[in-house]
């Protein structure tokens, strides 16, 4: 199966990537093959799993206490831009 | 990292609004590119949110008077944990926005609810019941003005017996009363645009309060394919009740859902129905009392201070006090007229020591707040009534001696 033309153009804009030439555009089709194999396997009456620790791994809980901030002005240096403690982006 | 405080929470509200609260919930990430969410993705709970299926009554004045009122009820499809994002200021005149992010990242509870409701009207009272509740549980002071409560209302209209029509989404809803001007206006706005042959687009629109109507928001274009994925850095959220309680986990890490439902504080419509039972007042009387901040616990404060029957008082707070309050615009607590004051002088006209027109005029002196009792303020204006009964023979026979329009006068007062 070819990945269309209307699909990549989808992905472009969505992921913000770039599909310059026909080689990128091969490797992702040689991708999209690699990850098929999964439909290979039969997974009938099989619940998806969602970490190999199962369960033994619990979601942790933090307490509702402030551990960390204070750090606007460290955090502000990482912008080009900025207005009044606001980080300046383009507009929409 | 999830915050407990977040999942407790989230539960409550579930609970108060009859949800069923699902043990086990999943978190997912929503992909799309925007300058107030930096990472690129906000968690959320697509596939399993943790409470499902609930539902809100809600109560509705007919007619706009308050003597008859019908309750109604909407359903709630889900409540999901998420995230939040920043805050974007958009500065058209710069070409610029400006982002915060102080608020990214800090957990959000989204309700979601069914098509039930089909006005301006029932939407606005709906939402103002869940902020009641809301402050009540303690989930959320749930202030619109101030963003910790925010409603995006989806609007679309339909020729009865025919299927639901295309819906838009009007966001940029700050305060209840907009909620129920955006809602009526996005009807009518699709009302006509269908009777004018238009088709409706399935966009999401701005409310503009200034204008009063809705406008196309442009950075929204198509139909956004928001790639959800498992979030692989939050395992499923697992809910415990009494009987699956496991017994050598860390206390700190368990949450039971019986022990929140066993706390659960009383809903506003629970306190509504004790005050009616407690006190005899009408329905229409604790609705007001519960919607005014602090008045159902200052007219309880009243009641416990005088000898006046509660169905008396309520008068007074309903029609005097409140009344007083709008005009000037405070709220119940910056009341310069305390309970302690009004209480003071029910008791004297209870006692039948000033006239009730009197008592209207005492409490006009008091609300002036300058310290005064209102006895100081009777002897001030010498509003008291004559209890000598020589004293009013006396008056009685010099006014029938004198002219007869006194004497009507005199028994009217």
């Amino acid at each position: 199966q070819k990945v269309s033309v209307e699909v990549l153009d989808h992905l472009e804009h969505l992921a913000l990537v770039d599909f310059r030439d026909s080689e990128g555009v091969e490797r992702l089709q040689k991708a999209i093959q690699f990850a098929d194999q999964l439909h290979e396997v039969n997974t009938d009456g099989v619940e998806p799993m969602d970490s190999v620790l199962e369960d033994r791994w619990c979601l942790y809980l933090r307490e509702d206490e402030v551990t960390e901030g204070n750090c606007t002005k460290e955090l502000l240096e990482n912008a080009r831009e900025t207005v009044e403690e606001y980080f300046v982006a383009p507009p929409g | 990292v999830l915050n407990r405080r977040c999942v407790e929470a989230a539960v409550m509200t579930g609970l108060a609004l009859n949800c069923h609260i699902n043990k086990k919930s999943l978190f997912d990430r929503k992909h799309y590119f925007y300058a107030d969410m930096p990472a690129g993705y906000q968690i959320t709970q697509q596939r399993v949110p943790i409470a499902v299926n609930g539902s809100l009554s809600y109560s509705l004045c007919i007619d706009n008077k308050m003597n008859q009122m019908v309750t109604k009820t909407v359903r709630i499809k889900q409540i999901q944990l998420e995230q939040d994002s920043g805050k974007s200021l958009h500065d058209d005149t710069r070409s610029q926005t400006l982002v915060d992010l102080n608020r990214a990242g800090v957990g959000l509870m989204e309700l979601v609810m069914e098509p039930d409701m089909c006005c301006g009207e029932e939407a606005a009272a709906a939402v103002r019941e869940l902020q009641l509740i809301l402050q009540t549980l303690g989930s959320s002071q749930a202030v619109m003005a101030e963003g910790q409560l925010r409603v995006d209302a989806n609007v679309s209209v339909h020729h009865p017996g025919e299927p639901y029509g295309v819906r838009t989404e009007v966001k940029n809803i700050n305060s209840i009363r907009f909620l129920a001007k955006a809602v009526d206006y996005e009807i009518q706005r699709q009302i006509q645009e269908i009777g004018n042959g238009g088709t409706i687009l399935n966009e999401t629109r701005a409310f503009d309060s200034k204008l009063g109507c809705t406008v196309p928001m442009r950075d929204k274009e198509g139909k956004q394919d928001y790639r959800f994925m498992p979030e692989p850095n939050l395992p499923p959220l697992i809910l415990y009740d009494a009987k699956s309680l496991p017994a050598n986990m860390n206390h700190q890490q368990v949450i039971n859902i019986d022990w929140i439902h066993e706390r659960l504080p009383d809903l506003p419509s629970v306190i509504r129905e004790k005050l009616v039972e407690q006190y005899g007042i009408l329905p229409e009387h604790s609705f007001t009392l519960l919607n005014e901040d602090g008045l159902a616990e200052f007219f309880e404060s009243v009641v416990k201070q005088t000898q006046m029957k509660p169905k008396k008082v309520i008068g007074w707070i309903l029609n005097d006090l409140l009344s007083y309050l709008k005009q000037h615009s405070l709220t119940v607590k910056e009341s310069p007229v305390t309970s302690f004051l009004l209480a003071d002088l029910l008791n004297l006209l209870e006692k039948k020591e000033i006239s009730s027109t009197a008592a209207k005029r005492v409490l006009a002196e008091l609300w002036k707040g300058e310290g005064k009792t209102p006895l100081e303020a009777v002897k001030e204006h010498k509003l008291e009534l004559l209890q000598d009964q020589k004293e009013l023979e006396q008056i009685c026979q010099a006014v029938i001696d004198g002219q007869e329009n006194e004497v009507i006068m005199m028994v009217l007062r």
